[in-house]
């Protein structure tokens, strides 16, 4: 990479996190009941739905029991983002609100379809990119997403065998 | 019902049955209205401290009042799976994290708080700590020689001993590895008895063997007639009216049976003392929220982690690291006993079941996943970094949200970068000296390696930081420190909070450092010695009656 073109990706990653700490705070406490999962509204949940399959790329089982899968661990998605504090959930509803908006959604994930549009390579490449920024606010927002697909997916019964792990032990007389 | 039939009837369940023969427990988020409690103690938090308090007071004749966060759940409640377990028992579901994100704190938040799900590693403070806390801060009455009665003490009561079954492979790997190099090593002791040998610890012992504050101190101070909240955040210290610095009541928030949200049920609490015991980010929260006076802003500053890094290994043999014992060998070879030079610190082992690793190990896709398909043969070591010792540093500190709850806010330099690095070299090194065929520094950069020498190249170049390395800790510690100078210590050396006559810590939060070993025997000795003092104080004496 030349050194304009560093500096140009630099000027864009500063303008793209001025926008975001703009949304994180402009997106502030809109009236929502207190038992809601955080905002994870359907659009929220056409995010965690695309991303699934990019993070567990190769640790979904095939065929017939992938969709089963892939619907099982968005539901525990929701259930892992019910259970946190209120003050995480609110977090992670800012996120998906960035993620969600069309302009922060292309500026700052660099994802130019919508979700359910978006393709592997796109949404693969967008999570690597976060994961590798130099904003620790974008490395910490991949960080989130990691967290909640992996513990929703091996937390699952259905991926234990593909990884040899034989489940807790019985506790019977033997 | 597969799960019911995991777990035969003839298992027993002791708190069931206390609370079948009456102990009182009330479950905050079942309440239909209001409520108002009196008792001679209050105590917030269950854990290590505040259990050990409950028994020990309870014993001196005084009415005592438990309050905690948590849950109560018990051995029938405990099914060995991750998806119950972090969100039932742990703080934030197994997630919180410090203020920037950068490091993910596995804290108990359940009935016998951090007890009910810790890996019994048992520990006596380290003599170089407690040196330390007398020279750096000028605390008196704890060194080794005024503790050992209370290690001996809580030692006997909680079984601890050194574990003479063979160390699983998780922790053989760490000896072996270890020894080849000449490196020391040595088992640890632990607070079992008639373990099974399962390997479930942190999801709750569903045999009843781990001898936590559920099924040790609580059950004594129940038996005796003390109380137990659950669900119930402690939320406000009041003074009391009149002259003096005194604490009148404590209000306290009913939460839902989620244990997220607080419900509109109130619960105030009115008792001659109060005791934080809610950890060393719950305890400076709930002192913070309740305005207490604190002249010299001591009060959830020097709060301390043992931040921790971690190497995985793929070994030729079986680990299977989600069985067995899962910490039974550790090395304090790197611990230093010299407290102000370079960040020193300890490797164990942790275990190693499937979300745990999964969010452990970097990456995504099938890179992530080849790793996870070797978990039978995935072997981790992990480092503890002793903090708190060192002018740079200085541990983090604790602040409220907006909403009231805690955030701990925890910068990491320079001095820990240094250690993590050390730490991440002597780990590969031992993993490769005990037959690793691929190590991996866990690191964003998801890089493995197969030989030690290109390990040890990478690594010294490898480029650390936040939220790039991983970091977790399992240990909290400080907010709250003990000692006699009033600028630099909350609490004095009988526990009492400085500036009120009926406030007492006794918790984690005390530490002026982090232990540098695993904190549980640390904070029993400590908070049996402070109640028990606390206990001849307040002693009730019947009228007439002469000592």
């Amino acid at each position: 990479m030349s050194r304009r073109a560093l500096l140009k990706a630099g000027v864009a990653g500063g303008a793209a996190l001025l926008v975001a700490r703009w949304l994180y705070t402009s997106t502030s406490p809109p009236p929502r009941g207190t038992q809601d999962a955080g905002g994870f509204d359907p659009a929220a949940r056409s995010v965690v739905a695309a991303i699934i399959p990019v993070f567990l790329d190769g640790a979904l089982p095939g065929g017939a029991e992938a969709s089963a899968a892939q619907a099982q661990t968005l539901d525990a998605v929701e259930r892992i983002i019910a259970g946190l504090p209120p003050a995480t959930r609110k977090e992670l509803a800012d996120l998906f609100s960035l993620l969600v908006f069309p302009p922060s959604r292309c500026l700052i994930a660099g994802v130019w379809s919508s979700w359910p549009d978006a393709t592997r390579e796109a949404i693969a490449s967008f999570l690597t990119r976060w994961s590798e920024s130099r904003f620790a606010l974008l490395r910490s927002a991949h960080a989130a997403l990691h967290q909640l697909v992996f513990s929703a997916w091996y937390a699952n019964p259905r991926a234990w065998p593909a990884i040899g792990y034989p489940g807790p032990p019985s506790l019977g007389s033997g | 019902m597969d799960l019911d039939l995991q777990r035969p009837p003839h298992l027993p369940d002791p708190f069931r049955d206390g609370l079948a023969a009456g102990w009182k427990a009330i479950d905050a988020s079942t309440l239909a209205e209001d409520r108002v409690f009196e008792a001679d103690v209050a105590i917030v938090g269950t854990g290590a401290g505040g259990g050990t308090a409950a028994e020990i007071l309870s014993a001196a004749g005084l009415s005592v009042l438990m309050i905690e966060e948590g849950p109560l759940a018990t051995s029938s409640d405990f099914r060995m799976r991750e998806a119950d377990a972090y969100p039932q028992l742990y703080q934030e579901s197994a997630s919180r994290k410090t203020g920037d994100k950068a490091i993910n704190i596995l804290q108990g938040r359940c009935v016998g708080g951090g007890t009910t799900v810790n890996w019994t590693s048992s520990f006596r403070t380290p003599e170089a700590t407690l040196r330390y806390w007398h020279d750096a801060f000028g605390l008196e009455g704890f060194a080794a020689a005024d503790l050992a009665p209370w290690f001996e003490r809580m030692e006997r009561r909680l079984g601890i001993a050194p574990w003479l079954v063979a160390p699983n492979q998780n922790n053989e790997v760490l000896r072996r590895g270890a020894q080849a190099l000449g490196v020391e090593v040595g088992t640890i002791r632990r607070n079992v008895v008639g373990c099974w040998n399962i390997g479930y610890c942190g999801m709750g012992c569903p045999t009843n063997a781990k001898q936590s504050m559920l099924v040790t101190t609580i059950p004594a101070a129940l038996s005796r007639g003390a109380t137990l909240l659950t669900r119930t955040r402690a939320w406000k210290l009041e003074p009391a009216s009149g002259p003096g610095g005194r604490i009148g009541a404590l209000e306290c928030l009913g939460l839902d049976a989620r244990g997220t949200d607080p419900t509109p049920r109130r619960i105030v609490v009115r008792a001659k003392t109060f005791i934080a015991a809610a950890g060393a980010i719950g305890t400076p929260a709930l002192l913070l929220r309740s305005n207490v006076p604190d002249p010299h802003g001591v009060v959830g500053k020097r709060t301390f982690l043992h931040p921790t890094v971690v190497s995985a290994a793929l070994m030729p043999e079986r680990v299977a690291g989600f069985a067995g014992a899962p910490q039974s060998i550790y090395s304090d070879q790197f611990l230093g006993g010299a407290t102000d030079g370079p960040i020193g610190y300890k490797l164990e082992a942790p275990p190693i079941h499937p979300v745990l690793a999964a969010i452990t190990l970097p990456g995504l896709g099938p890179a992530h996943a080849r790793w996870m398909h070797e978990l039978p043969h995935l072997q981790v070591i992990i480092a503890l970094l002793r903090d708190g010792f060192h002018r740079d540093s200085p541990g983090g500190k604790v602040v409220l949200r907006s909403d009231g709850s805690p955030l701990l806010e925890y910068g990491l330099n320079d001095y820990f970068w240094d250690g993590a690095r050390r730490a991440l070299a002597t780990m590969a090194q031992i993993q490769f000296a005990a037959g690793a065929t691929s190590v991996m520094p866990v690191h964003g950069s998801a890089t493995s390696f197969t030989r030690w020498p290109e390990a040890r190249q990478a690594i010294a170049a490898l480029p650390l930081a936040p939220l790039v390395t991983p970091v977790v800790s399992a240990h909290v510690m400080g907010g709250c420190p003990i000692g006699p100078d009033v600028r630099r210590s909350a609490v004095d050396s009988s526990g009492r909070y400085h500036h009120l006559e009926n406030l007492y810590v006794l918790d984690g939060s005390v530490f002026p450092t982090s232990i540098g070993a695993n904190p549980q025997l640390s904070i029993y000795a400590v908070s049996a010695k402070l109640a028990s003092a606390l206990g001849e104080t307040l002693r009730p004496r019947p009228v007439g009656q002469r000592d």
